[in-house]
């Protein structure tokens, strides 16, 4: 065979033919894709990529060069689905290719192949890593390190936008003891388990301490089981089988808990939370529990419009809310973040146009495709513009430091939140 | 396979991010909507300017290489593919709104624009964009130009051709042209219709200046429920003999609405035979007048039920079930085939009989979704491409069921165009002479016959050699 790569799909966790067979090559989708809308390229639009995996599965060109390099230019941000008149669920049939290429070709190009294992394979999977890592963040920027090191231009090219996408001043990470119950505030309405998302929690503790609030302040019990990382990172890159055994920890201690909900502020984590049963299809031992782990799973934003904490202050502050793509597309949910914003007195809910238009981040997307990132960012940030807000308001942790990133990086004030902050500002 | 040679000197015009070349990338562009006839282009490049559009137009003409047009790919008779290892010049890239005048109620605008963005970037403004194809959310202006494309409203406000006043073209030598202008009838021959609906074989559009239409005051979308498709079909015709103009008039059978309830939830009933959706628009002095009449007519064709949409959402998803018809087809079978066929509307009812015994002869179901106002019809035929024969059957069903159309007075296509599916069905419709006057126009635009060719006249060739015809796998559902 000329190229390094494999033919064809095998049997193993792969795309599925029937799945691709739903797509009716309407073309509905291209505009709705961010990659196709930068580039216009129709190997980079979801009828496109959709075609190429057909491709793929009968034979006609190889999983190589270009195949892998159209998948992972893919933000898997879902915006396809929302756009498909036929229902085809895009995000498993990419990421079914990703795991076949991660499983049988050498990946990705260069150094990003390993550096990718490092990350997912060694940091996420391990609550302790991440905490010491995002540790030695804070001192990084509290001892002038940061500064320095940026001054003296000795970072490389590669972990630039990654030191960029730091938020200035990190507050200490929560790292509350496994196992606790907090009561709720006032007669008990559910009992929520708080999945609390690594990178929420080592990075934004001000997010998780707020969803912890607002829950109980609308009634809900918080139950904290120990967790290990949602696996969605994981799933993107085609690492399938950490992604598993991540999963299989979480619905034995998530059902354990023996909460109603399972409760996420993380956009992210939310929507792959809610596709363990997909993940976990084709595992006996597992396939009925990650359904019932599955149907448990809430967005914050669900259960606090559904309990809803009351007497809210004031919070006098005009907010331009982004919709998180995997809240948007991959959940469906824009109207409960908006709701929550709009019970807060005094709040004034701007919307920007295309709210729902992916910023770029993407899980880690913006550290492995820089580039396009970029462009997606500073289109975001043009929209956010354009409507004067103090604050930005969403849903996602990677969002938040994504857009974050692009408002500082454009000299723009307004800070960038997640909703259920505002709500616990106008929440005694 | 176009020579290295050429895709260097292409690439040099453009940079390389603007020139697909590898044979992996380009299976992509080897079809549109219609996956049932495919052809794999030599090169795709992508200008931004009608001034790089001219040039690689000239490189084509200089090398005799075939080149066509490409939009947003959605059209569903094959008008974009390459049938001759040539170049496809996508417009993709321009996609700018260059210039909008309120007071002159238009807007110049290049042809990859997508359609829905420009009524978006108007609407703020109060005025919007009148033809609507149900790919509107996709498809370009250009595209729509190429097609005359309709939609829903067409019933009111015409199609394409109706609201283009004037375009730059790169006709196929390469020179740059303005065909018509900013205002309507001007002096002299009009190019501008010529060119639209010459399913790009006239040129290639660079510029389209469209008319804007205020968005109206008012809005009443009405749902009325039938037992059989007769009833919903006399409704229809009593409702334009009454003198009313509804913006919208559309029938879906109950295969119809049952796929799209399980798929949206539109709020469509599954139990009726037939569903008329009516749409009024205009002042709102007067409409809820129309409205009543409009109920007593569903009534006096035996109406089961008639409902106005309470509030902006309801509209809403009444109006997404039935753009999402097409889409909703793909989860009840794995093949469908879409006809386009046009009737005079008094004929409905005996169209829709004759192609239900056209079905029960093939074997294969058939579901139907129309713009009944117009007499467009889009009969479904649901098949199993898996099952060899099958395939050959929802063709040969297609044939007949346009036969009879044309039989009846009626016509091969409505809004998608004749492309490379319905070429041989040309005769049908048109004699000898006809077709060769057509083909003295098409000489007088692309005297070398290199831009778009193969398309709209007969080709006794074709079925099975211009294009593979569906390769083993079964592939996906066919628009
Ligand atoms: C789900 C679905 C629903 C649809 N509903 C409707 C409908 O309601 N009404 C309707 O009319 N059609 C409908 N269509 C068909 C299709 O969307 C239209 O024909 C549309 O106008 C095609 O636009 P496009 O940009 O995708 O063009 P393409 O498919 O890319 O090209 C179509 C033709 O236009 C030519 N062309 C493209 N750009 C130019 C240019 N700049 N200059 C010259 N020629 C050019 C091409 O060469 C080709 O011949 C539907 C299609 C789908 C998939
Ligand atoms: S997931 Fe996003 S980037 Fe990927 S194909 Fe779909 S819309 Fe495009
Ligand atoms: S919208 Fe859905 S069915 Fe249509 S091309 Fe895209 S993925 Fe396929």
């Amino acid at each position: 065979m000329a190229e390094p790569g494999a033919w064809k799909f095998d049997a193993v966790d792969a795309p599925e033919a029937d799945r691709m067979m739903e797509c009716i090559h309407c073309g509905l989708c291209l505009a709705a894709c961010p990659t196709y809308r930068e580039l216009k390229l129709e190997m980079d639009s979801p009828r496109g990529r959709i075609y190429l995996m057909r491709a793929v599965a009968e034979g006609r060109i190889p999983m190589a060069e270009a195949f892998i390099r159209h998948m992972y230019l893919c933000l898997d941000c879902r915006a396809c689905e929302s756009a498909c008149p036929s229902g085809v669920s895009f995000e498993h049939l990419v990421e079914g290719s990703r795991g076949q290429i991660q499983r049988r070709t050498e990946g990705l190009p260069g150094l990003v192949q390993p550096i990718l294992r490092l990350v997912l394979n060694g940091l996420f999977p391990h609550p302790g890593r991440l905490e010491l890592l995002a540790d030695l963040l804070r001192l990084y920027q509290v001892s002038g390190l940061q500064r320095l090191v940026r001054s003296l231009h000795l970072i490389p090219p590669a972990l630039r936008l990654g030191d960029e996408l730091l938020p200035p001043n990190l507050p200490r990470s929560e790292r509350r003891p496994p196992g606790s119950s907090l009561p709720p505030a006032g007669p008990p309405r559910a009992v929520a388990a708080f999945f609390t998302g690594c990178v929420a929690n080592s990075l934004l503790a001000t997010v998780t301490q707020a969803t912890v609030h607002v829950l109980r302040a609308g009634g809900c019990r918080v139950l904290v089981p120990e967790q290990a990382c949602c696996g969605a990172l994981h799933i993107h890159a085609g690492f399938r089988d950490v992604a598993k055994g991540l999963a299989r920890r979480n619905i034995e201690a998530f059902l354990a808990s023996g909460a109603d909900l399972i409760v996420t502020n993380s956009a992210g984590c939310g929507a792959e939370l809610k596709e363990y049963r997909y993940l976990l299809r084709e595992d006996p031992a597992y396939a009925e529990k990650a359904e019932a782990f599955s149907a448990r799973v809430r967005d914050v934003s669900e259960v606090v419009t559904e309990f809803p904490p009351e007497a809210l202050r004031p919070v006098p502050e005009r907010v331009a809310y982004h919709d998180p793509c995997h809240l948007a597309h991959a959940q469906q949910i824009r109207k409960q973040p908006r709701e929550l914003l709009r019970r807060i007195p005094g709040l004034e809910l701007l919307e920007i146009e295309n709210p729902d238009w992916c910023c770029g981040s993407a899980g880690i997307y913006n550290l492995l495709q820089p580039a396009m990132a970029l462009r997606l960012l500073d289109k975001k940030i043009d929209t956010i513009a354009a409507v004067r807000p103090s604050l930005v308001a969403t849903g996602n942790p990677g969002c938040i430091l994504q857009i974050g990133y692009g408002m500082r990086r454009r000299g723009l004030q307004a800070r960038v939140v997640h909703p259920v902050e505002l709500l616990a500002r106008a929440c005694p | 396979m176009v020579e290295a040679r050429i895709v260097r000197e292409l690439t040099a015009l453009l940079g390389p991010e603007r020139v697909v070349g590898d044979p992996h990338d380009l299976i992509v562009y080897e079809c549109d909507g219609l996956t049932l006839e495919r052809a794999t282009p030599g090169v795709v490049v992508l200008p931004e300017t009608a001034e790089e559009v001219a040039r690689i137009v000239k490189i084509a003409h200089r090398e005799q290489l075939p080149f066509v047009a490409r939009g947003a790919g959605t059209g569903l008779s094959g008008g974009c593919l390459d049938l001759g290892g040539g170049i496809i010049i996508s417009m993709a890239r321009m996609d700018r709104i260059l210039e909008v005048d309120f007071d002159s109620r238009l807007a110049m605008v290049e042809p990859g624009l997508v359609n829905l963005w420009l009524t978006n970037a108007v609407s703020k403004h109060g005025f919007l964009y009148a033809p609507d194809p149900s790919s509107q959310s996709a498809c370009t202006i250009g595209g729509n130009v190429a097609e005359n494309s309709g939609g829903p409203h067409t019933l009111k406000y015409g199609t394409t051709t109706n609201h283009v006043l004037g375009l730059e073209v790169v006709l196929p030598d390469g020179e740059i042209v303005w065909l018509g202008g900013r205002v309507q009838d001007r002096p002299g021959y009009d190019l501008t219709g010529v060119f639209v609906g010459s399913e790009g074989t006239f040129g290639i559009a660079t510029k389209v200046v469209v008319r804007l239409l205020p968005a109206p005051e008012a809005v009443l979308t009405m749902l009325g429920v039938f037992e059989t498709m007769d009833d919903a079909g006399n409704t229809v015709s009593q409702i334009i003999r009454e003198g009313i103009v509804p913006a919208a008039l559309e029938i879906m059978d109950q295969l119809t609405t049952q796929a799209v309830e399980d798929y949206i939830h539109a709020g469509y009933p599954r139990d009726a035979g037939a569903v008329l959706l009516v749409e009024l628009d205009g002042p709102r002095a007067g409409m809820a007048l129309q409205a009543d009449r409009i109920t007593r007519i569903c009534r006096e064709n035996h109406a089961r039920e008639v409902r106005i949409a309470k509030d902006d959402e309801e509209r809403q998803k009444l109006w997404k079930g039935r753009k999402s018809a097409f889409g909703a087809y793909g989860r009840i079978t794995p093949n469908f085939y879409v006809m386009d066929g046009v009737v005079p509307r008094t004929r409905l009812p005996e169209i829709l009989r004759q192609i239900e015994e056209i079905g029960a002869r093939h074997g294969l179901r058939i579901a139907n979704v129309f713009h009944a106002g117009d007499g467009n019809l889009h009969p479904m035929v649901l098949y199993d491409g898996r099952i060899p024969e099958q395939t050959s059957r929802a063709l040969q069903c297609g044939e007949e069921i346009l036969r009879a159309c044309v039989d009846l007075g009626g016509a091969l296509t409505g809004e998608h165009g004749i492309g490379v599916e319905k070429q041989n069905f040309m005769p049908m419709m048109f004699s000898p002479a006809d077709l060769a006057a057509m083909e003295r126009l098409k000489q007088v635009f692309s005297p070398d016959n290199l831009c778009n060719p193969g398309k709209i006249f007969p080709n006794p060739s074709h079925h099975g050699e211009t294009t593979q015809r569906m390769p083993g796998i079964p592939g996906g559902a066919w628009i």
